[in-house]
């Protein structure tokens, strides 16, 4: 066994750490810039949706996940938010994910100081509703009667966004930045499928191949997947963000684990010789 | 009569529900919304019920001084924290500045975001231990592995430009096919197990369980 493969498989584990670590640090603290994010068709599909949405409509706005997939949902999300503030449409906002309103109300509040938009009158967190399927079906009968009350406890029969909302029939489009179940599938299934709303997503992406199908039938009419999604959905709304920030660091960890691939089967080829003899 | 009454709620429920997916008819609109309203009031019960369980198996395990006891202290208190705070502030609990929301933003958001970022770490170190080439099929993951990698990051295009395009290809079109198959095979699977239900045949979720 040549000795430089010996110890590439005694190679301590922590030292693999440190180089991701290192890896992934680097870029954001110095600002060091590999590539201009390229957005792909996916990405174009879903700020075309959101172009051609009128100014005035109002969109239906799931934040389906919580902190665990923040640094990838949380980036389009405020895009997103960003994107239909800017364009002076409604937004009405649910969660189906527990940890996920005040995510949304963190996303809602920055981008409505941003655009100058008010709460109540500009858009809407109705918050947290138990349930997953149901809520999504209950909502295409009566939105009012699924949420009551929105996130701060006011009735929404009080607020002036709501006006007019009674059930899909008056959402212009739905906007699902999803981290699983239930989610972006989900919505497809139960909304999508029976009241025919137009739809976009933004999801995870680890889960970005399972919505894959939605997209070539039609049924979604743009997808971002990962932070990689949210980079190009950032670079195509010409606002520079987290997602853009991170892109750096991921590019350098995926071809350090590219090479960890290559490095470790170069470390056991000494290894498989001796068990073929 | 204790397995053939929830047998019997199970199968007409599940037709109701069935028939009132498709016929918008008010006089099935109305009851169907009632159940749906029924279904999102119970699911809401299931979080209080789940909280107890998971109160009473880890007050047992620590009482016991089982493994790792002193973990399911902080659990514990964790949990009986959060809960008191929470309705001690009331309808208020979510405003900026509440003790609720710094719990959420110091702790479970800083926490949820850590073990999510670990994955980085041990990917590396699992692709280097673990993802030995040693099959055509293996060989085909690994060129699929680094053609997915590298064409779904910005650096992708540095290195060939057709990466980016051999990626998309990738997602687009094998990856797309078998997923759309597994989406069928699944969907057939669920209706046929619905159905089983509300026939009565799978009676799994019934305390005698087997079918």
């Amino acid at each position: 066994m040549s000795p430089g493969l010996a110890d590439l498989r005694r190679l301590d584990r922590r030292w693999i750490f440190l180089a991701v670590g290192l890896l992934v640090v680097m870029p954001l603290i110095t600002g060091f810039h590999i590539a201009p994010v390229r957005p792909s068709a996916r990405a174009r599909g879903f700020y075309d949706a959101i172009e051609r949405v009128p100014p005035g409509s109002t969109v239906l706005v799931a934040g389906d996940y919580d902190p665990g997939t923040i640094a990838e949902n949380y980036p389009m999300h405020l895009a997103a938010t960003r994107h239909l503030m800017s364009r002076n449409v409604k937004i009405v906002a649910v969660e189906l994910y527990p940890g996920g309103p005040p995510l949304a109300d963190r996303v809602l509040h920055l981008a409505g100081e941003e655009y100058h938009k008010r709460e109540g009158y500009d858009y809407v967190n109705l918050g947290y509703k138990s349930g997953n399927e149901v809520v999504m079906s209950q909502m295409g009968s009566s939105i009012p009667r699924t949420f009551p009350v929105d996130r701060r406890n006011v009735p929404v029969a009080q607020l002036p966004v709501m006006k007019g909302v009674e059930n899909f029939s008056q959402i212009a489009l739905l906007v699902s930045v999803s981290a699983g179940y239930p989610g972006t599938k989900e919505w497809v299934q139960q909304v999508v499928s029976r009241y025919h709303v137009p739809m976009v997503a933004g999801v995870t992406a680890v889960s970005a191949p399972e919505y894959y199908p939605y997209l070539q039938a039609g049924q979604l009419q743009g997808l971002l997947g990962g932070m990689a999604g949210a980079a190009e959905y950032e670079a195509l709304v010409k606002q520079p963000g987290l997602a853009m920030r991170g892109m750096d660091a991921q590019s350098l960890a995926h071809v350090f684990i590219a090479l960890m691939i290559i490095l470790g089967n170069l470390a056991a080829l000494p290894q498989r010789r001796g068990e073929r003899k | 009569m204790r397995r053939e009454i929830p047998l019997l709620i199970s199968m007409v429920t599940g037709i109701f529900v069935l028939v009132g997916f498709f016929v918008p008819h008010p006089a099935i609109r109305t009851l169907y919304d009632d159940i749906q309203q029924w279904v999102i009031i119970v699911v809401a019960f299931t979080y209080v019920l789940g909280m107890a369980n998971v109160l009473r198996i880890n007050w047992t395990q620590v009482s016991r001084r089982e493994r790792d006891w002193p973990y399911k202290i902080v659990l514990i208190v964790g949990v009986v924290a959060t809960m008191v705070i929470g309705f001690s502030e009331g309808t208020h609990y979510l405003d900026d500045g509440s003790k609720f929301s710094w719990i959420y933003n110091t702790f479970y958001s800083a926490m949820a975001a850590t073990m999510f970022s670990l994955l980085a770490f041990f990917i590396a170190s699992a692709a280097f231990r673990a993802f030995r080439v040693r099959t055509v099929e293996a060989f085909l993951l690994a060129i699929a592995a680094f053609v997915l990698m590298l064409g779904r990051v910005p650096i992708g295009s540095l290195i060939h430009p057709i990466l980016p395009e051999a990626a998309d290809w990738l997602m687009e079109i094998p990856q797309n096919a078998a997923k759309r198959g597994i989406l069928m095979g699944a969907a057939l699977g669920v209706m046929a197990t619905g159905f089983r239900i509300i026939l009565g045949i799978e009676r799994t979720y019934g305390s005698e369980g087997g079918s």
